[in-house]
């Protein structure tokens, strides 16, 4: 048994392939964000205006996303749904569904609460001054539940970009992947998982210092 | 039809020994996890300079960095260090220091939620810090943090699947495994996902029924 000898020259000059991970993650983990909040966003209007069934639906859906684990529905996604007839998502699309999918259950319990939270005041001032449902969605409780929810939102987008790292099982070229190809090609092993748990921290916290920025910016006043 | 129920039939028990290492990881996972994140819970709370830096190094760099990656580095780095473990040692350290620190931070926030008036008062009638702690302050902080180190349970068992990753034959590649050779994709996925759904929503709805229970407690 060798001291491992440290060279940290192989893990410098393959920066620019964490670089390109970590952009890779933060842009799939944005993206899955936005679905999710899409379909958080109409989840949360159905659990609490929509008809009996949906309900039931909607509540299904998150309570089973959110109690299985995310790996089996990347590998459903990946492995599964080319079985049933989805043949037309490669890697990444497969994984970003996945995570769309398991992001939305947890956004409708985020989105939930926001809309819950909104002053019931506001819906009526805006029925009163003749606005039309659709309109009162789009211009009273959306804003108002969005700032609502903006810190849960950028927790939510940081946990996301730590899932990312499960991209890696498919091969996804994202920062965990970065790692893998450097310790598997040059066993540099303890570089290539240093450097990226140093970039996943460092991302996280750059990350959570600016969005703390924007939540002041954008806090509710209350 | 018949096919099918019979290869389900055929596959059960392999998959159910997927479960039982499932559950078998998770248990030893959660006890070491409740174990160290109590101690680190009190170090950051109740440690030296030192100590609570450390602590507080600890958790937030294990909280900040993902799962899998820690795994990884137990997996890939801990050998390389010239400390042999096997892949079932590396996961199941990795996601122990991952519930530790988690847990941790449940800790912290459970004690730290009860009122300073209840020290003062202990240290008032002359106990000392470890009879304050198990006469006064846990009894009444473990009702607040029962419910949250729940939920972490759920994540715990979450997380095991990612051992798939390193090879351990839990549940997940229990389920990789039977679809391999059998070729029978949608069944087994969706019968696999009850499985987990079953034991995670079990204890996710046990955090429920604890909060409601302990809901009366507010000062």
């Amino acid at each position: 048994m060798s001291a491992y000898h440290f060279n940290w020259f192989l893990a410098w000059q393959n920066f620019p392939r964490f670089y390109w991970g970590l952009a890779l993650g933060l842009e799939l983990a944005a993206l899955c964000l936005f679905i999710g909040s899409l379909v958080g966003f109409a989840g949360a209007l159905g659990r609490t205006h929509g008809p009996a069934w949906l309900r039931v639906g909607i509540t299904s859906y998150v309570e089973f996303i959110r109690n299985v684990p995310l790996l089996l529905l990347v590998y459903f996604a990946f492995y599964g749904l080319p079985k049933i007839g989805v043949t037309a998502l490669n890697n990444v699309w497969s994984f970003v569904a996945a995570l769309s999918v398991y992001s939305g259950a947890y956004l409708t319990e985020v989105f939930r609460a926001g809309v819950n939270s909104v002053p019931v005041g506001y819906v009526e001032a805006g029925k009163a001054i003749g606005l039309t449902p659709w309109q009162r969605v789009r211009l009273v409780t959306l804003p108002v539940t969005f700032r609502i929810i903006l810190p849960s939102l950028s927790n939510t987008f940081i946990s996301l970009f730590k899932d990312t790292s499960l991209a890696s099982a498919l091969a996804v070229p994202e920062l965990t992947y970065a790692a893998e190809w450097l310790n598997v090609n040059t066993f540099r092993t303890i570089e290539a998982w240093t450097f990226a748990a140093v970039m996943y921290l460092l991302a996280g916290y750059g990350i959570a210092l600016a969005l703390r920025r924007i939540e002041r910016r954008y806090a509710v006043i209350r | 039809m018949t096919g099918i129920w019979h290869q389900i039939a055929l596959a059960l028990p392999q998959l159910l020994r997927g479960l039982r290492a499932s559950l078998e990881i998770s248990a030893i996972v959660l006890v070491a996890g409740s174990v160290g994140g109590f101690v680190v819970g009190l170090l950051l709370l109740y440690g030296g300079l030192i100590l609570r830096l450390a602590a507080r190094a600890y958790v937030d760099t294990v909280r900040g960095i993902p799962v899998l990656v820690l795994i990884f580095v137990c997996y890939f780095g801990l050998p390389a260090l010239g400390l042999k473990l096997s892949a079932w040692e590396a996961g199941v350290t990795a996601l122990s220091a991952f519930a530790a620190a988690h847990i941790a931070e449940i800790v912290r926030g459970g004690i730290d939620s009860i009122p300073r008036a209840q020290t003062d008062a202990a240290k008032a009638v002359g106990l000392n810090f470890w009879q304050r702690l198990r006469l006064v302050i846990l009894p009444q902080a473990t009702r607040r943090m029962l419910p949250p180190w729940v939920n972490a349970a759920v994540e715990i068992v979450k997380g095991s699947a990612l051992l798939s990753l390193l090879g351990i034959v839990e549940l997940l590649l229990s389920m990789q495994n039977v679809v391999g050779y059998t070729f029978i994709v949608l069944p087994f996925y969706l019968l696999t996902a009850c499985f987990y759904f079953a034991v995670n929503f079990t204890i996710s709805r046990t955090a429920a029924l604890l909060e409601r229970r302990f809901a009366y407690l507010k000062y």
